[in-house]
């Protein structure tokens, strides 16, 4: 048997890695093909809902119907412009309000004695293995009229009417920070718990005032952390469907939204398939950016949820 | 400015953990309120929970999203072990690079397109092979095998790159074979990585909205699928009550898995200060010999 394997040239190595591979080509890669060609189709009333590319016609010839369309129809109408730069704007605010806030959170767990830092890390990611959903519902109860907040603003006479905060950016804005905090704090943690402090005594021996050691050394050296965090929450968030559907108002284009919509409402798979592939062509470039951070990384963070 | 410091940290973990929890605590106080209107507290009650119990809807979707959930996280952290080996062992081979692409991609994927590309993936296939017929829970379990594998090989994988690979080439040395050695020496050492990466992909898949809505049939609803449903009319204390069960869940897996991790950390510290002892007296008694 074993013999018969080694002349088939397939080694337990060999096979150890096929299979994932396998796998991944199956169900990752092969599918953006289909995506691909189907985003050239155009769409009709049958199950499925799009017309097949491929002809054979009667002369054994083979015929190619490429239609531009979907992407031209992406072009035309503004409606779709504005729900990718919203989508990117929404996601870049968020990301930046995750890093001013995820930073002093992670720095002051790096600087704890490590029995505590250990503890803190726990509950930094407990709240990831609530459900997402459930948490993103709980801002609902926060956040509507007669919420917890608005009503306690009015208790302490802050303010006396409740003020709209549900089905407003600011709530979208609150559910993206709130769910991606976590995934910014890891990343960053990991980098600054390994940074060496000694280096911080030196500069101020040498004279250097906190602010200035900040600046010139703890930053640049949390780089890679920071980079890791960042695209970490802004390229899932771009194409963020649940927090702007339950928390947003319900006109907000969000380029999510309009997927779910064309795919779900209108039925119209060509142009949800060439909305995924414009989102994929300008996510290409975070990701492989990612993808070479965390080759550098090998983990690099992710791997403590 | 030590003290400077101190405080600085006090102030910013205690804003920061007051984000992070207030709302977990808030679902989990009004989930035991008698009013319906969620936010107006109305009495102690638990009858939200008796509802919860009788909603057969709901239980439906709970037992079809546990079902899903072990299936597909047991055989992603069978293909993410698999990768995670490859990636983390065996060097650099040819096609390494996609592999790793293959495996980080997905981390950061948004669910809509993966979702699409799934569903897509389905029908073509049904159109050429007839598999899968339909969707339902099938299609379902594979979508989720695929976006959780990743997790499970980035867990798996900085596992092995942490450990000393030692062990196993003294194995390989003694003339255990390749399978023995991974079987005897690797996966036991990497089972705590093995454990929280089952763990990780079980939540992960339990908690999938958007990708399972691509893929699951019009007959197969998921918990998060009725959940989302119900939540996008309102606040219902039901769901509340719903939310503190997955809480209390989670909490009492995380002090187990906490307990259990720390027990096999110290055996295996015990175990290696033994084998060190074991080794020094023999050095010493060769010494001697």
């Amino acid at each position: 048997m074993r013999g018969l394997l080694k002349r088939l040239g397939v080694r337990g190595r060999n096979a150890v890695t096929a299979v994932p591979y396998l796998w991944l080509i199956v169900f990752f890669l092969i599918p953006f093909a289909i995506v691909l060609k189907i985003s050239f189709s155009s769409t009709q009333i049958a199950m499925p809902p799009y017309e097949p590319l491929l002809h054979w016609t009667g002369e054994k010839l083979l015929q190619i119907k490429l239609n531009l369309g979907n992407f031209a129809f992406l072009v035309e109408d503004n409606l779709y412009w504005m729900a990718y730069l919203n989508s990117i704007f929404v996601a870049g605010v968020s990301t930046v309000i995750c890093l001013l806030i995820g930073f002093p959170v992670a720095y002051a767990i790096a600087r704890s004695n490590p029995a505590t830092r250990n503890i803190l890390m726990l509950l930094v990611v407990l709240p990831f293995w609530t459900s997402f959903l459930l948490r993103v519902y709980a801002w609902i109860g926060i956040l509507k009229n007669n919420g917890l907040l608005n009503n306690f603003l009015i208790s302490t006479g802050v303010i006396d009417q409740p003020i709209q905060m549900l089905q407003t950016d600011f709530a979208v804005y609150v559910g993206i920070v709130y769910s991606y905090l976590p995934f910014m704090i890891l990343p960053l943690y990991a980098n600054l718990e390994k940074m060496d402090l000694t280096l911080l005594e030196a500069a101020a021996d040498l004279g250097c005032k906190p602010w200035q050691s900040f600046y010139k050394i703890t930053l640049p050296l949390a780089r890679p952390g920071i980079i890791a965090g960042c695209l970490l929450v802004f390229i899932p968030a771009v194409g963020e469907f649940v927090i702007p559907s339950l928390l947003g108002d319900p006109g907000m284009l969000m380029i999510g939204k309009v997927l779910w919509t064309e795919f779900f409402n209108n039925r119209d798979w060509p142009v949800a398939s060439a909305v995924a592939i414009a989102l994929l062509l300008f996510l290409v470039i975070p990701i492989m950016f990612y993808q070479r951070a965390q080759d550098a990384e090998a983990g690099g963070g992710v791997h403590r949820l | 400015m030590k003290q400077g410091l101190n405080v600085f940290r006090a102030i910013v973990l205690t804003l920061g953990f007051a984000f992070l929890y207030i709302p977990i605590v808030s679902l989990i106080v009004y989930s035991f309120n008698e009013s319906r209107l969620v936010t107006v507290w109305g009495g102690f009650s638990t009858k939200w929970y008796g509802a919860l119990l009788q909603n057969e809807q709901i239980l439906n979707a709970a037992w079809l999203s546990v079902k899903v959930a072990v299936l597909s996280a047991t055989l992603a952290v069978v293909l993410g072990t698999l990768a995670g080996m490859a990636l983390a062992r065996f060097g650099p081979f040819k096609g390494r690079t996609l592999l790793s692409g293959l495996t980080t991609a997905p981390l950061v994927m948004p669910e809509v397109i993966t979702g699409l590309s799934l569903l897509l993936l389905f029908v073509t296939m049904e159109q050429l092979l007839g598999w899968p017929e339909g969707r339902g829970m099938t299609t379902i379990v594979i979508s989720h095998i695929t976006f959780t594998m990743a997790f499970v090989t980035v867990v798996v994988q900085s596992r092995l790159s942490q450990m000393d690979d030692s062990l196993e080439e003294a194995a390989m040395d003694l003339g255990a074979r390749p399978h023995k050695v991974f079987f005897l020496i690797t996966l036991p050492i990497i089972s705590p990585a093995l454990l929280s990466g089952w763990l990780l992909a079980f939540t992960l898949s339990l908690d999938d909205l958007v990708i399972t809505s691509f893929v699951a049939g019009p007959g197969s609803s998921t918990l998060p699928m009725v959940i989302f449903s119900k939540v996008r009319l309102g606040v219902s204390p039901d769901i509340n009550a719903l939310a503190t069960i997955l809480v209390a869940v989670v909490a009492i897996g995380a002090l187990i898995a906490g307990v259990v991790m720390a027990r096999q950390q110290k055996a295996r510290d015990r175990d290696a200060q033994m084998a060190l002892a074991a080794n020094q007296q023999m050095i010493e008694s060769l010494k001697k010999g």
